[in-house]
């Protein structure tokens, strides 16, 4: 069997081209972007004719991958666990007019937030929309669950979610890679009404959905990913998701654990595999990174008083990821410690690239704002985001992609005029456009700066959806002409972007200033490429 | 054989080169090898770390435990102390001198210096002067490597051969450069008495 070494990302992708997959669907997002970076780059991939490119945002990938399921094709759907919140709406619903061609959504969360604003964990959402999960716990897993989890979902005609972290996506291991399986045909759902949700068809999918959940509690007791490990020792059972499996067997390289475990990789989760390690066991041990959803989950089935320790009773940390020595602790083993960081050792956070054109806007933007008033620049998601820190602190909020438009807007309601939305072109047309609209219908008094790098800069410079349109976009969406202004920000223009800045402030309606000039880190590997050839 | 390393430095300044040429190597040498790297955000002239781990066996954890990792190979002086609570007591550093100074608060050269030789096991030296003195720019962090071979059991036409599979299709030159480096750090860690870990 070919072995290939694979980061946990690109396990899934291989798994999904494996698969039979016709399509994947994606907006860039840490630590989900290698996976549809991966099969953009596969050869195999382009040969079969997989649809690779990205979309505008989560919630516009996530139901063209449904309609691809609706015309019979396998597709996945992939995006950061904040991206799940944008494409929450077809997500939620998608398991109510079920799937077509099988339906992967693949989520990478982030615990620890190396990359992101929260470390919501996903499983909750697959919970909440009631369908089966697949948490892989390696880099094999999460090629396998990749590649036949099209089979689960469309046995039961259901989407299913594959959760990762962040450790698992970023991190390679050898995988041994199996035969390729066929694409599906072309094939329209025998129940026309299936896609339909007007209540009185909504309420009998969702019996369906209702009735399938004894089935996919049925999958999970004899899933190949969930196991039973027979332990002599039966002071403790241990139930261990995921990754937090190889933490586990990590401070037991002999594999002599002597407690009893559950390894679980499927959800709903198998009743009676925990049942059976609680009754066995005299306290629970809960390993999981992320939320605490097993601990609380397993309390509503079985809870007679026994103990059931982990993240949410406090002896694991409720925050943060798992990491092998946590694990030990939780275990009563002892573990090692290292040296401690001398003092002299001094944060080093991620900077503004030298030559990058934020620096520029942000010069210009603190000098105009002076004769403005403080703290009311809005801003939003992207490399830009580290405008708030030293030295230019100048921007002041940062929430969730579009965020920056809507709250100057709604700051401006409040009477805070004028106010300021700096936002990036690719999250201007991820969730930017639809604010301004708002803003525009209501003549608001806000200026907003397009800092346009011409690429999504911050997951690695992938192709922005609106590069040289977006001036079109703002006239079109009822900026007047003449408020919008295009600016190259380069230092000899300060002077002349700080007036253009300042008229735009003393404007008492929507504005928007598109500072464009390309992503330094994007056009250098152009000019390297061309070079080459 | 068990080998886990911390690899460390800036973000652009070639730590996941290190890593994969080792990788490449391990895989030759039908090792299991494990790495996780950093992505994102932090890339962006941040600190950056990739735990690599390789084995004769399979490996379970994608991170090292803290108090485990046999080394520190560190590609700028300041990150070679960041991880310390990841060396085993035993464990050594191998660091470049030469910092990368982005921040105002960046600590006093000297001062840091003497920390980093404060400690047990250490191989610290300006691999960028080395670079240019052999006519190699840009490969300090394969002379870094070089130093850091003698500590990894994986014999040296391995290592050869993954700065070839990574650098081959950059063209001759690049791979005669990088194969320089190694041979040059190697060179430099012959000035140390390495004690076996």
């Amino acid at each position: 069997m070919k072995k290939l070494l694979l980061l946990g990302a690109e396990a899934i992708a291989q798994g999904a081209i494996d698969g039979g997959m016709s399509g994947i669907y994606a907006y860039p997002g840490t630590p989900s972007t290698e996976i549809t970076e991966y099969v953009q780059n596969s050869k195999i991939a382009a040969e079969r004719k997989i649809h690779s490119k990205w979309s505008a945002n989560e919630k516009t990938a996530m139901e063209a991958a449904l309609g691809m399921s609706y015309a019979g094709k396998r597709a996945m759907v992939c995006m950061k666990h904040v991206g799940l919140n944008v494409a929450a709406d077809p997500f939620i619903n998608s398991a109510i007019t079920g799937v077509n061609g099988g339906l992967i959504i693949t989520v990478a969360d982030d615990p620890s937030m190396h990359s992101s604003q929260n470390e919501q964990d996903s499983r909750y959402m697959g919970k909440f929309a009631l369908i089966p999960i697949l948490e892989p716990s390696n880099q094999q897993e999460a090629y396998d669950m990749a590649r036949d989890g099209f089979e689960l979902s469309e046995k039961y005609k259901t989407p299913v979610l594959i959760r990762i972290t962040t450790r698992l996506s970023h991190s390679r291991y050898g995988v041994a890679v199996k035969e390729m399986k066929s694409q599906n045909n072309n094939t329209l759902p025998d129940d026309a009404k299936q896609f339909v949700l007007l209540p009185a068809i909504a309420r009998k999918r969702y019996k369906i959905l209702l009735d399938n959940q004894k089935n996919f509690i049925a999958e999970s007791e004899n899933s190949i990913f969930n196991k039973y490990f027979e332990g002599s020792d039966k002071s403790k059972g241990i139930i261990a998701c995921g990754i937090a499996f190889n933490y586990l067997l990590e401070n037991y390289k002999e594999n002599n654990c002597p407690y009893s475990i559950v390894k679980i990789g499927q959800y709903p989760l198998p009743k009676n595999l925990i049942t059976k390690l609680y009754n066995e066991c005299n306290e629970i041990l809960v390993l999981e990174d992320g939320y605490p959803l097993v601990e609380e989950t397993i309390k509503g089935f079985i809870d007679n008083g026994k103990v059931i320790n982990g993240r949410l009773n406090g002896l694991l940390p409720r925050d943060g990821e798992l990491n092998p020595t946590i694990v030990a602790k939780g275990l009563g083993l002892p573990v090692k410690d290292g040296l401690p960081i001398p003092e002299i050792v001094a944060n080093r956070p991620p900077e503004l690239c030298n030559g990058c054109s934020h620096r520029d806007v942000y010069e210009a933007l603190n000098e105009a704002m002076k004769s403005f008033g403080e703290k009311r620049v809005f801003s939003d998601i992207g490399c830009y985001t580290l405008g708030a820190l030293p030295p230019y602190n100048a921007i002041n909020s940062c929430v969730d992609m579009g965020a920056s438009i809507t709250m100057a807007k709604g700051a401006a309601d409040a009477g805070l005029v004028p106010a300021v939305a700096v936002i990036g072109d690719s999250t201007f047309t991820h969730s930017g456009i639809t604010g301004l609209l708002d803003a525009v219908n209501e003549k608001s008094p806000i200026t907003v700066i397009i800092s346009d790098n011409s690429a999504v800069a911050m997951t690695g410079g992938q192709q922005s959806s609106a590069t040289g349109r977006l001036k079109e976009i703002c006239i079109g969406v009822g900026v007047e002409s003449e408020h919008v202004r295009v600016l190259n920000p380069v230092p000899k223009y300060h002077h002349e972007m700080v007036d253009v800045m300042k008229e735009e402030l003393s404007y008492n309606g929507v504005s928007v200033i598109i500072a464009e000039r390309e992503c330094i880190q994007t056009a250098s590997k152009k000019k390297k490429t061309k070079s080459k050839e | 054989m068990k080998k886990d390393i911390i690899l460390s430095g800036v973000g652009g300044q070639g730590i996941l080169s290190i890593a994969a040429i080792i990788g490449f190597a391990a895989l030759e040498k039908n090792l299991f090898v494990k790495q996780s790297e950093v992505h994102g955000m932090s890339q962006r002239g941040g600190a950056v770390e990739s735990h690599l781990r390789i084995s004769d066996k399979e490996i379970a954890s994608d991170l090292i435990p803290f108090g485990e990792a046999d080394l520190i190979i560190s590609v700028e002086p300041m990150e070679s102390l960041r991880y310390l609570p990841f060396l085993s007591k035993d464990g050594w550093i191998i660091t470049n001198t030469t910092p990368f100074v982005n921040i105002p608060n960046y600590p006093d050269l000297e001062l840091l210096l003497k920390q980093i030789n404060s400690y047990k096991n250490v191989i610290a030296f300006n691999a960028e002067e080395i670079a240019k003195k052999i006519k190699a720019p840009k490969t300090s962090n394969v002379v870094i490597l070089g130093a850091a071979s003698p500590f990894l059991e994986i014999p040296y036409e391995n290592l050869v051969s993954g700065i070839k599979t990574l650098f081959g299709r950059k063209g001759e030159d690049i791979v005669t450069m990088n194969i320089n480096a190694l041979n040059a750090g190697i060179e430099e860690s012959k000035k140390y008495t390495i004690t076996a870990l």
